[in-house]
This record gives structure tokens, C-alpha cells and sequence, in this order.
């Protein structure tokens, strides 16, 4: 399914997301209607059926997850997408996905919460994302795109590690990124050399080993070294696929740090900074899980202040502090989730005066 | 001397974790046959489901997906749409089937998915204990029935071939016991029939297995399998409710 094209396209950040899934090769995709997500079911129950995939509205959330379940178990590359709502209702599947070790893509376009909340950006499920979300103890590769474009690569990215690891990859993008539209150029998909799937279902063929894909560990010492063995993966992770962006942190004495669509107003609230004179730079995780720890790590033997944003009441600040040296401090500025509650870059540019001026 | 009666070559040489006189035993083996005999066990995706037949992949020498509880249908239809040159079957029981996963198979069903629906109705929760389960015959003592199934606020139970049989999407559905050598060799063609169904790509067949579940039940297995002619039969009538295909 190549549907790579290399002249730059104005498309929404959930159209961006289902044309990566056709060019990732994605075979199978299971919806559920909700807002803010709905164009990417939209446009793959309209074009993924020409290119010879499947598309599924499911009977709910649970459904979807589990034919993602099926359809991975079976081989081939399949996403489901949802919010909030939707997301909370995948948990099951998901634990169960990762408990059975299947890779699968689900993107998950943020809204308020928590209930049915509102259809307006938030960061609140930045939790619910990188701490596994399920039952169990586990954790998915969450990747955070912050414009139409990483919508498209980091899309296809999470098919990748998604194989590579052999656990579920979550895009947390939001109601923001999803809706509005940029210029993207849709690549073509990367040559990444994939581990072959010996251990997808596929009948068992005389003289071929019976594959089992499945979760229940009841042998002695089974679960435990299921455990051990995937910390060990998500450590392997979290030395090879971190990645973050960073904009004039090497004379920073502030760093704002914020992930997705918060972190396109802080940057242009350090822009602001900078032409008032002031030494502030911006460190965008783009990895959730693995967080960039160790960049965090590095920026912090210099600079000493850190100004955490989130839509939310305070997250992935709980990661921040656990990144950076024990002398470095972190301030936070939220704006829990809900309509009206985007901070504009003047706020944010006051935030970032009344921290530098305190540490000054 | 001619060997008459083997063990089929889709189960495995394995004794199960299944009680004395639990009809599990009878279905997979009628399953197992029905494999052997299209020749399909090696283009075969077994669906296990939660319960007592989540050992499925223990005793069938096939591949096989373990599924959540109840959403077997569903990580089915992900799989036969994946691979739709597969043979793929789910196996489930009362609970799993007609109660958490009650929105899965209707769905699944109704899609006409072309896989075939092994169900196992015993009226209990067996693996959990014996718990009133969603067929449950009205009246019957369970440890969370302990007075008897009241239909007046527990429902009555649902009568799944039926039920099933009057959705467009559904191909096949019958309802066989276990209880009779007359019994099991109906069973036998009927669950032949429903992977028919599917090895002629004629849509979703569906199979109802009444079972005995002397444990659960507090039964010896003779007085269990007398309730299955006894009680459930008259309940939950055997027979063929859909043949859309006249196989």
C-alpha cells in the first residue's frame, strides 16, 4: 500500500494520521465514532477497502481493541484510534495486548475529561498513556506528535517500534493537533529492517511448532520471568529509542519543558523570551515512554530551573523531577483540560518572566 | 487388527484438567474430528475464551489466540479478517459468551463473520466456582443463586440458538447435547455442518453444546448427565434453528 507522496499536502493532523497508516502498510483498522478522532475511521473506511485492507466500525471500543487484538495475533499491521472515553474502554484490550506481547497501533487523540468531559484539548490522560493504563503492570511506547507532521511520521514510527518491540504504540496527540491542519509531507515508509513474526497464528502446518498467543502465565515462575523480561525491554527502549527536540537550551538558565500542542505555544512563548533578552530554551519530549530521561538528566547539570506546561494539573512534571539533578528546580504552569482553557503564548511568556526573574 | 478408533490427530496426547464427567471433554474431541476430517487442522485458528475453556491451546494441537473475557468473537473477526484464508473458530462458554461478551457475539454474528461459534452452555460459571450464570435455569441453586434462580429479578435465561438464529448475518445455529450416544453423533454432524459452513465460505455458523457440569452441579456424573435430559433439554429445546445453506 504505497501511498507515499513527496509534494507537501494541507491536510488535517488526523488525516495525516490515517495516510501514515496506509503507507505504514497498516492492513486492518477498528473504530468506534468520537470526537475529535472520527476523520481518521472517516478516511480509512474510504480509502483502506480500494487498497485492499479491512475496515471495521466495531460495536464499541472493547470490539475494536480486540480485533486490533485478532488481526495482530494473526500477522498483519492493524490500528484502532479513540479519546478519552474510548481510550478508558481499550484498557482491557490493551493489557491484554501487552500481556500477549502483540504490537498494534492505537492513537489517541486527547480530549477533556475525566467522564464524558469535553471535546476540548487536554493532557490529562498523559497518565493514563505512559503508565500502561490497564491492569497488570505494563507499559506501551507513547509517542507525543506536536504538529500535523509528526501526526504523519510518528504514526509511522509507532508501526515500527510496535514490531520491533512486540508491544502496543500509542500516538497521545490531542484535540488540537488532530483538528487543525499544516502543510505535511507524507514520506516514504522506512526501510526499517523488522524482526520476522515467528509467532503470529497461522495454523500449524506438520513439523511446524504450535503458536499460542496468549497472557495466562500459570507455570511456576512464569509470570515473574515475563515480568523481568519485559523491564529488560522497556530498558532496551529507553537506551535506544528516546528522542526529544530541543530549541537554545545550551546557554539556557530556564528551561520550559512541555510535550504535543502545549509545547507549540511555548515555543513561541521562549521565542519571545529570547527577543526580551532572556536565556530560555525549550525541551520537548517527543517520546512519553520512553521519557527522555537522560536528556533531562544532561540539561539539568547546567541549568537549574525548569518551567513544566501541561493542560492538565501536573503530570508529566512527576517524570520531569525524576529526570532532572536533585538541585534543579521545577516550576509548573497547568491549565487543566476544558473550553477555553489553551494558554496563549503572552501567558505563558509571563510564566516564564515571573520563574526567571525568582531565580535571577 | 484394525485400529477403529484413534485419537484425533488435531488433539494433542495430553489428559485434560477437565472434571469426571464434564462434557468439554466430548466437545473438543467432536470438534477435533471435524477438523481432521476437512483436513484443516493445519490452516486452523483456534479463539480460546475465559473459563474452563481457556485451556483450548493446551489440548488442541492447533494455533490459537487466547482472548479476553467474552471478546472472543471479536479478536476472531480481527483474525479471519486479517487472514481470511484461514479456518477460524471460537470456543466458549455460558458466561463468556452470553454475558460479557453478549455485545461481541451479537455483533459478530450479525456482521455475518465467517467463522464458526463453539458454545458451550452448562448453566454455571464453572471455572470460577459455580456461579449462576446468564443460562441458568430458573429455580437453580448456584453460590450466588443460593435460593434459586429468580426470574423475576435475574431474568430468565437466554436461549442463544434462538436468539442468534434471528439475525440476518447468521448462516447456521444449532443446538446439541452430549448426554447420548444418539445425542453425540447428532452433535458430531452438526458441528461438522457449522465448519462447513465456513470451508464453503456460506457465512457464520454457530453451535450450542449443552454440557453437564457434575462438580458445579454437585452432581455424580450419571445424575449430571440425567439433568441434561431432564432439565435443560426441555428448556433449551436441541435442533437446528438456522440452515440458511441446506448443508
Amino acid at each position: 500500500m504505497q501511498t507515499g507522496t513527496p509534494e507537501k499536502i494541507f491536510v488535517k493532523g488526523n488525516e495525516a494520521v490515517a495516510m501514515a497508516a496506509l503507507e505504514a502498510g497498516c492492513h486492518c483498522y477498528f473504530g468506534y465514532p468520537i470526537t475529535p478522532q472520527s476523520d481518521i475511521p472517516e478516511y480509512l473506511s474510504r480509502e483502506l477497502p480500494r487498497l485492499g485492507g479491512e475496515f471495521i466500525q466495531a460495536e464499541s471500543e472493547i470490539g475494536a481493541i480486540n480485533m486490533l487484538l485478532g488481526a495482530s495475533a494473526a500477522g498483519v499491521r492493524a490500528m484502532t484510534s479513540s479519546s478519552g472515553p474510548g481510550i478508558s474502554l481499550k484498557q482491557e484490550g490493551i493489557s491484554y495486548m501487552a500481556g500477549s506481547e502483540l504490537p498494534g497501533v492505537i492513537v489517541d487523540v486527547m480530549r477533556a475529561g475525566p467522564g464524558l468531559g469535553g471535546i476540548d484539548a487536554s493532557q490529562a490522560d498523559y497518565f493514563q498513556a505512559t503508565r500502561g493504563g490497564g491492569h497488570g503492570g505494563y507499559r506501551i511506547i507513547v509517542l507525543a506528535p506536536a504538529s500535523v507532521q509528526e501526526m504523519y511520521d510518528l504514526t509511522m514510527l509507532a508501526f515500527d517500534l510496535s514490531d520491533i518491540y512486540r508491544m502496543p504504540a500509542m500516538v497521545l496527540a490531542d484535540s488540537v493537533i488532530g483538528q487543525m491542519k499544516e502543510s505535511v509531507t507524507c514520506g516514504p515508509r522506512p526501510q526499517t529492517v523488522l524482526p520476522p513474526k515467528e509467532w503470529v497464528v497461522r495454523g500449524r502446518a506438520a513439523g511446524e511448532p504450535q503458536n499460542v498467543v496468549k497472557s495466562l502465565y500459570l507455570g511456576d515462575g512464569e509470570m515473574e520471568a515475563f515480568h523481568w523480561n519485559m523491564q529488560a525491554r522497556y530498558q532496551e527502549l529507553a537506551d535506544r529509542e528516546c528522542r526529544w527536540e530541543e530549541v537554545q537550551t545550551t546557554d539556557a538558565e530556564l528551561i520550559v519543558t512541555a510535550f504535543g500542542s502545549t509545547s507549540r505555544i511555548a515555543k513561541t512563548a521562549v521565542a519571545m523570551a529570547r527577543e526580551a533578552g532572556m536565556k530560555v530554551g525549550l525541551m520537548r519530549p517527543i517520546t512519553l515512554f520512553p521519557f527522555p530521561k537522560k536528556a533531562y538528566a544532561a540539561l539539568s547539570e547546567r541549568c537549574k530551573l525548569f518551567l513544566d506546561i501541561e493542560l492538565s494539573t501536573g503530570q508529566m512534571i512527576d517524570d520531569v523531577r525524576l529526570s532532572v539533578a536533585r538541585d534543579a528546580d521545577v516550576a509548573f504552569y497547568g491549565r487543566p483540560p476544558g473550553a477555553g482553557s489553551l494558554p496563549t503564548p503572552e501567558e505563558l511568556f509571563e510564566q516564564i518572566k515571573k520563574n526567571y526573574r525568582a531565580s535571577a | 487388527m484394525k485400529q477403529v478408533f484413534t485419537r484425533p490427530e488435531s488433539l494433542k496426547d495430553v489428559s485434560t484438567h477437565f472434571c469426571p464427567g464434564c462434557h468439554h471433554g466430548s466437545v473438543h474431541r467432536l470438534v477435533a474430528e471435524a477438523l481432521d476430517e476437512f483436513g484443516i487442522r493445519s490452516e486452523t485458528i483456534g479463539v480460546a475464551s475465559v473459563g474452563c475453556s481457556v485451556f483450548l491451546y493446551g489440548y488442541f494441537d492447533v494455533d490459537v489466540i487466547e482472548a479476553p473475557h467474552g471478546r472472543a468473537p471479536a479478536v476472531a473477526t480481527g483474525a479471519k479478517r486479517a487472514r481470511p484464508d484461514r479456518i477460524v473458530f471460537t470456543y466458549q462458554g455460558d458466561g463468556d459468551l452470553a454475558a460479557i461478551g453478549m455485545s461481541e457475539i451479537i455483533h459478530a454474528a450479525n456482521r455475518g463473520e465467517d467463522i464458526t461459534v463453539i458454545f458451550v452452555n452448562n448453566t454455571t460459571y464453572g471455572m470460577t466456582g459455580g456461579q449462576m450464570a446468564p443460562t441458568t435455569l430458573p429455580g437453580q441453586k448456584t453460590s450466588t443463586s443460593p435460593y434459586g434462580r429468580d426470574t423475576s429479578k435475574d431474568g430468565s435465561p437466554f436461549k442463544m440458538a434462538e436468539l442468534l438464529s434471528n439475525l440476518d448475518g447468521v448462516a447456521f445455529s444449532a443446538r446439541v447435547a452430549l448426554n447420548s450416544p444418539k445425542n453425540v453423533l447428532n452433535a458430531k454432524k452438526m458441528i461438522k455442518t457449522a465448519f462447513r459452513y465456513q470451508v464453503e465460505k456460506k457465512g457464520f455458523s454457530f453451535i450450542e453444546a449443552l454440557a453437564s457440569c457434575p462438580t458445579n452441579w454437585g452432581m455424580s456424573p450419571i445424575d449430571a448427565n440425567q439433568r441434561v435430559t431432564d432439565e435443560m433439554i426441555p428448556y433449551f429445546p436441541l435442533g437446528v434453528y438456522k440452515n440458511t445453506a441446506n448443508l
